[in-house]
């Protein structure tokens, strides 16, 4: 076998072990979106009732919470960066840090400070590579977050917005994450998670489409607060936000997956039509190699036959 | 006889749906029971158990570690960070 062939059947061999891999990262992305979608389903109940209760508070009552007011001067404003922890998802985590590098820039322009936090290994890696300093960053969980790890974000972002704003706190909350809409569309997006911008209660009761009250009914009933509307809210709107937390990281997860089946159904392709062009070109090879030694013998035999006539 | 609908949601999976002739739950000032036709009540629910009697009598036993309850129109959600069948 000649030279130029081995080095072709070389190239087939190991972009085939390679199209294994990426098929087997696409099946795999695949199961996972579904269980990302299930996990959001299974998420949502919580967050309506939560929304419900929280905008029936507010709506009802003239209750002022530290987590509603708006600030008079907003001098630092925290930015959460929800990314996956594992590249090989095509451009999902570039798309998602520009996002984050355009809300960034918003808030500079407004004089703003930053203080960031992100979610994932890549968002974390993409800032300390830029030595940009990030405040708190976790990571390990980008594809399968959980209540507990949503919790314990919201408890850092929480204390961070209390603090005073000398001692590093920070007067608003953003968050940047991919929103899933669905296994073909996802789009990063940023939202403003504190101050709340708590819905009124009419918007919540017409807007709310399955939720909606009774007919007749109002859109919410005079509620009896137990133990006291200030308590109620104490206790309700920490929890608000870390399922808004935990919905924004399970919207990414499911777009993680998503664009990584996308990036390794692509890298599939790619390694098909290389395979392709290799034994392609390894036939060609081969053809010319047959038609060489052919040419030879039939020359040599030429030779042969011109040099015995001429004896 | 009208009759409670119950929802029992915890943070990322729901826990327990359906009718109920009677719930009881642990909120912050102590034990509240409620019937079908009670006022509208928004309150903060406290580590403990809360008992559902169905309306086939059985008793459903739910374990939750503090989140909050309402009540309107006899639908009863009790929304807890953590929630699980005893």
């Amino acid at each position: 076998m000649g030279a130029q062939q081995r080095v072709f059947k070389q190239k087939i061999r190991s972009t085939q072990s390679l199209r294994k891999i990426f098929k087997a990262m696409e099946l795999i992305a695949a199961s996972r979106i579904q269980k990302a979608v299930a996990r959001t389903q299974a998420a949502s109940p919580y967050s309506t009732a939560l929304t419900r209760a929280v905008s029936a508070v507010a709506g009802e009552s003239n209750v002022d919470h530290v987590l509603t007011t708006e600030p008079e001067t907003i001098t630092r404003a925290a930015v959460l960066v929800i990314g996956p922890d594992r590249g090989f998802a095509g451009a999902y985590a570039a798309n998602l840090l520009r996002e984050a590098e355009e809300l960034i820039r918003l808030l500079r322009s407004e004089g703003k400070d930053i203080a960031l936090f992100t979610v994932g290994g890549k968002a974390e890696s993409y800032y300390t590579f830029r030595d940009r300093a990030i405040v708190k960053s976790w990571s390990g969980f980008s594809e399968t977050p959980t209540a507990d790890k949503a919790r314990e974000i919201g408890e850092s972002l929480l204390e961070a917005f209390t603090a005073d704003t000398d001692d590093g706190g920070v007067d608003e909350i953003y968050i940047v994450f991919t929103k899933f809409v669905s296994s073909v569309k996802h789009d990063p997006e940023y939202r403003r998670l504190l101050p709340l911008a708590v819905v009124d209660a009419d918007e919540a009761g017409s807007g709310s489409g399955g939720e909606a009250p009774k007919s007749g009914a109002p859109a919410f009933p005079l509620y009896e607060f137990e133990p006291s509307a200030e308590a109620v809210l104490d206790a309700l709107l920490p929890r608000y936000i870390d399922s808004r937390i935990l919905s924004a990281l399970l919207s990414a997860s499911a777009s993680e997956q998503a664009s990584r089946q996308a990036a390794m159904k692509t890298a599939t392709d790619n390694a098909d039509d290389l395979i392709k062009t290799y034994t392609r070109l390894a036939n060609t090879a081969r053809q010319a190699e047959i038609t060489q030694e052919l040419t030879e013998i039939v020359g040599g035999a030429d030779a042969l036959a011109a040099s015995s006539a001429g004896d | 006889m009208a009759v409670l609908e119950v929802n029992v949601v915890a943070a990322d999976h729901e826990v327990w749906v359906g009718e109920a002739k009677r719930v009881i739950a642990r909120t912050l000032d102590g034990e509240i029971g409620i019937l079908a036709g009670h006022e509208p009540v928004l309150g903060v629910v406290a580590e403990g158990e809360t008992r559902i009697l169905t309306t086939a009598d059985e008793t459903i036993r739910v374990k939750a570690d503090g989140g909050f309850l309402s009540v309107e129109n006899n639908r009863v959600i009790i929304a807890a960070d953590q929630a699980e069948l005893l």
